[in-house]
């Protein structure tokens, strides 16, 4: 394979465009199968394999399949998207192999589509409509794309590739412009332009502390040394975000490229990828993206002719949480246990191999590649006063629409809770959402309406964070919550420094004490006196943030914590030595909860109300979730 | 970090490997010798080989890389992802990330304790299962999850358990 010139990545994305556009008398019709591991997991493949089947036994040779990665609305895999000429693209939620024939049946061949199963119809970026497109029959009632409020309040610009491209193939990326920012930056712009133009977008790191990355950058670039590196921090530890995942699952050269720009703006020519091994996906999709570009030249030396050498190399992590400090990772990438070191220095100065190093997380990589092509002021075009450009979110837990979200900054919380997640699911009332994860801390309903920004969050008590974002119902208990994170972070501490190895054990022994219904009054004075040591001792942002979930759910749910010590009462019937489950007059004997029943402690005559033998029962609550005529309540 | 592991077990680990493993182990230690930063990639590619991390092959392993068996020793019991006692053949990993805790991991991880009577980080004594938690897999959306060796299964209801264990011999 010839290494390519600039012009040669203009001509592929020519080649890819006619090849794959429809076009009447050729191509007539495409279907899209979206393949990340969420769809894999429930059975993409198996849909994939029977759109094949029906398509090689139709004998047509207009139509094609392509695969792509997620498409975002996570609850409804596996998603499929037909386009036909000439007609808007309607996309399929929840298709298993059943529905896919149907679909090819009814839809592809026959014309007609299958309005139950459609979700939205149209497309989810304005930019790649194509004129003239008419409604296809049976879909007149489908919402509109940018109608359908999950997509509505959207902004696409870190996964502008989601569902579009194939992430297996080069050429694909390329077509969507893959690569024309590095160009850019290795051929007309200075090191001093590069890092000026970061500055102007106002991008902040995405990771979770949000420090300036142009800052960042021209530290580093200012820094002597003729060995240096860029790191992506792809260990997305915090439970409830996956961005990261789905970026590199589906759209793996917007990270490289973004790597390859950051490495000529601070003169590096290695860099290392460091992905959580929990990520196999991601980590086979980057691994043949690395190959690929090697093919092409667009890593590996004298890229695209500039002159400019550079290579990536991904770095399979171990499982631990705090490999996601910089510092740590760097630890970990040199071979050694991953424990933090103290900071200064900055690593911008002395970081992996004590050599000036750049890290940035996988969403802060895949944005700098649009705003070296469209520039840092269209960047900062959108967002408020110091928190510019878009923000990923994985909204989860008690809402409806679960799934990845691309919002502007200095959107309303509220917006992203209400219109993109569609509400409360099982008629419960909306409690408090979680924001950052481990590090971060819950919103209540009465704060909803602040907006998306680093400041604004911070004074609310959480944190942006890498952008996870849980909805809480009132059925969950905000000290169960609590003691969740701190047993998180106690067991992820890594040990070498004493306030957050002694403080999380002892947060944690605290919060499981009143969880049992020991807790003390002056527990909560405790707490709060660890957590502001641990805050302003810790060596690391794993310690030193490790208190915020008690301290913010303390700030908004205090009577919540009086409950459980002062009466022994957990108000949303979760915490399990201080509930007990009986089951009422509405039990049919059916027969379900003796069934599942670890303990055996239910009995009773079919037909006839069963009891709960309290001695034996261990309050697993698996009764209570399996019956279905709510007859299991709990005290 | 990583369990305190019972005394039989880890004697347990001391089995003798066959020539073939053993051959194994020596050419993936080649294989990245003289590379700095090598240990991690080689421990996770002798594990993936031959299953897990004993003492022994620590100690092989400290003689070809010519580091300090206390710092392989460091290093694998650091890190979650390396165990030093064999596995069972199906390891169940229920997810405990929040989402999945929000939406009823802990209990399903509480059923399956009881249904197998096993702690998390055992393996049944005919090693049939392990059972371990793991901190977020990273499928939100499909909340509480719950991974078979490379099977995943959604939003995983306590009235389902039993019946997805039974496809695992």
């Amino acid at each position: 394979m010839p290494k390519l010139r600039v012009e040669d990545l203009y001509r592929i994305k020519g080649e890819v465009l006619r090849a794959s556009a429809l076009e009447a008398g050729k191509r007539s019709a495409r279907i899209t199968v979206h393949m990340g591991t969420c769809g894999i997991s429930c059975g993409a493949e198996k849909v994939l394999k029977t759109i094949k089947t029906a398509l090689d036994e139709s004998g047509r040779k207009d139509m094609f399949i392509t695969t792509s990665g997620c498409a975002g609305m996570c609850k409804k895999e596996p998603l499929v998207t037909i386009e036909k000429l000439g007609e808007e693209p309607i996309r399929y939620e929840e298709v298993d192999e059943k529905k896919a024939a149907q679909i090819f049946e009814k839809h592809v061949l026959g014309g007609e589509v299958i309005k139950e199963w459609a979700f939205a119809k149209g497309w989810e970026q304005k930019e790649l409509a194509v004129e003239g497109a008419k409604t296809p029959p049976g879909a007149e009632e489908v919402p509109v794309s940018d109608k359908v409020r999950f997509f509505g309040v959207q902004e696409l610009r870190v996964m502008r590739n989601r569902g579009i491209i194939d992430a297996e193939k080069i050429d694909e990326a390329i077509a969507r412009d893959a690569y024309l920012g590095a160009a850019k930056a290795l051929f007309q712009m200075s090191t001093a332009e590069i890092v000026q133009e970061m500055k102007t977008s106002g991008l902040r790191g995405r990771g979770g502390a949000g420090f300036p990355t142009g800052m960042k950058w021209e530290f580093c670039s200012k820094t002597k040394g003729d060995v240096k590196f860029v790191l992506c921090n792809a260990d997305e530890g915090d439970p409830g975000a996956y961005m990261d995942r789905s970026v590199l699952e589906s759209d793996p050269h917007a990270v490289l490229e973004g790597m390859l720009i950051g490495a000529k703006a601070i003169g590096a020519h290695m860099g290392y990828i460091y992905c959580r091994a929990e990520y196999p996906l991601a980590v086979k999709m980057l691994n043949l993206a690395i190959d690929q570009a090697r093919e092409y030249g667009l890593l590996g030396k004298d890229i695209l002719g500039s002159g400019f050498d550079f290579d990536i190399e991904v770095y399979r992590g171990a499982g631990a949480f705090v490999c996601g400090e910089e510092t740590a990772l760097m630890t970990s990438i040199e071979g050694k246990r991953g424990m933090p070191r103290p900071r200064p220095p900055f690593p911008a100065i002395s970081g992996l191999w004590k050599k000036p190093t750049v890290l940035n997380n996988v969403e802060t990589w895949a944005n700098v590649p649009q705003i070296m092509i469209q520039g840092g002021k269209w960047y900062a075009g959108i967002g408020t006063q110091r928190s510019k450009g878009t923000k990923v979110f994985a909204l989860t837990g008690d809402v409806n629409n679960v799934g990845l979200v691309e919002v502007p900054m200095g959107l309303p919380i509220r917006s992203i809770v209400e219109d993109v997640g569609g509400g409360i699911p099982k008629g419960r009332k909306f409690k408090a959402v979680q924001l950052g994860g481990p590090s971060g801390g819950c919103v209540p309903a009465e704060y909803l309406d602040a907006p998306v920004d680093y400041e604004a969050i911070m004074q609310l008590g959480a944190i942006v964070g890498s952008g996870g974002m849980i909805v809480i119902d009132d059925s969950k208990c905000i000290v169960d919550l609590a003691r969740f994170f701190m047993d998180f972070c106690q067991d992820e501490s890594c040990g070498k420094c004493p306030p957050c190895r002694v403080g999380t054990k002892k947060m944690l022994e605290t919060l499981t004490k009143i969880c049992e219904g020991n807790g003390k009054p002056s527990d909560i004075d405790n707490l709060q006196r660890w957590a502001s040591s641990m805050r302003n001792s810790a060596l690391c942002g794993l310690g030193q943030t490790a208190s915020n979930p008690v301290l913010s759910t303390l700030r908004y749910f205090r009577p919540e914590y009086e409950a459980h010590i002062h009466e022994q009462r957990c108000p949303a019937g979760v915490c399990k030595a201080l509930i007990t489950y009986s089951i009422n007059d509405v039990c049919t004997g059916c027969g379900m909860c003796l069934r599942v029943c670890p303990q055996e402690a239910i009995t009773g005559e079919k037909k006839e109300r069963h009891v709960i033998n309290q001695e034996k029962c261990v309050r697993c609550g698996a009764c209570r979730s399996v019956c279905k005529f709510d007859a299991v309540a709990v005290a | 970090m990583s369990q305190r592991v019972p005394v039989q077990q880890e004697l347990a680990g001391a089995e003798e490997f066959t020539p073939e493993q053993l051959a194994k182990v020596d050419a993936i230690i080649a294989k990245y010798k003289g590379k700095p930063g090598s240990l991690i990639p080689v421990l996770e590619d002798i594990q993936e080989a031959i299953g897990y991390l004993p003492k022994e092959i620590q100690k092989r392993v400290a003689l070809g890389l010519r580091i300090p068996l206390s710092e392989i020793y460091g290093v694998v019991t650091f890190y979650h992802f390396f165990t030093m006692v064999p596995r069972g053949r199906n390891i169940i990993r229920v997810c405990l990330g929040t989402a999945c805790f929000v939406g009823g991991g802990a209990q399903i991880l509480d059923l399956m304790t009881w249904n197998l009577k096993l702690q998390p980080g055992h393996t049944t004594p005919d090693r049939r299962f392990t059972l371990e938690t793991v901190r977020c897999l990273g499928c939100c959306g499909l909340a509480p999850v719950v991974v078979i060796n490379m099977d995943f299964h959604r939003q995983v209801k306590v009235g389902r358990i039993a019946k997805i264990l039974e496809d695992y011999e």
